[in-house]
């Protein structure tokens, strides 16, 4: 195995070490923000920034290795830009509708089949009746 | 190895090991439980870089396998959770 020439050495490790930055920046982020709708921006930027840097250098350094283009790692970083999206949604899903049964002060349901709205409105009479 | 590498790759294996202490603090202190799983979300996401480092430094492809089943085992947990928070059964 022919060591690599140093240019590329040095673009290999610019990327991986901005990747990792941008992921402690952002795991940092998660234990600093304050409420929950601020925290759950924090990880976006590992998902989209630090994970495209470090799968940039992951196959730039086995492509120029092996001397053939060996593109498994974008695989990676397509299916988390596929999968991110999806959770992300679901948890702030999740934080509307229990901040909503927990009475705090969050916009209401836009329309009545919402998934929250459901259940929030069975059980908001038992709230109602517990207070009167 | 040129000697650029071996200094940037623990480096940055070190920063990521940094990273998944700072996100693994959200999992033992987070008022609510959607914070919790929104930590373990992002303790996922940051094992997966660890591996793709890992196989760089190690000089082998196959972690590239391992950095996939993390990614996929961290979305379908992150949904799995989520989905009962909201909902109180996974599968319906």
């Amino acid at each position: 195995m022919t060591p690599l020439p140093l240019w590329t050495d040095i673009l290999v490790s610019v990327l991986v070490l901005a990747g990792a930055l941008i992921a402690l920046i952002g795991s940092f982020n998660l234990m600093r923000l304050r409420t929950f709708f601020e925290r759950v921006h924090a990880p976006a930027v590992i998902a989209t920034l630090g994970c495209w840097c470090v799968v940039a250098g992951t196959v730039l350094y086995f492509s120029l290795q092996s001397r053939a283009v060996a593109a498994n790692g974008l695989l990676i970083a397509v299916f988390l830009a596929v999968t991110v999206p999806v959770t992300n949604i679901f948890l702030m899903r999740t934080g509307l509708f229990r901040a909503r049964l927990a009475g705090q002060d969050v916009p209401p349901p836009l329309s009545g089949s919402g998934e929250g709205s459901k259940a929030a409105a069975a059980v908001r009479p038992a709230s109602g009746q517990k207070n009167s | 190895m040129n000697p650029v590498l071996s200094y940037a790759l623990p480096a940055a294996l070190f920063i990521l090991a940094l990273a998944m202490a700072c996100s693994l603090v959200p999992v033992l202190r987070g008022p609510t439980a959607q914070d919790r799983v929104l930590a373990l979300d992002c303790l996922a996401l940051n094992a997966m870089l660890l591996m793709l480092v890992l196989g760089i430094h190690q000089g082998s492809s196959n972690y590239f396998e391992a950095a996939l089943l993390i990614a996929l085992l961290g979305f379908v947990s992150s949904m799995a959770m989520a989905k009962f928070l909201l909902r109180g059964e996974v599968i319906e």
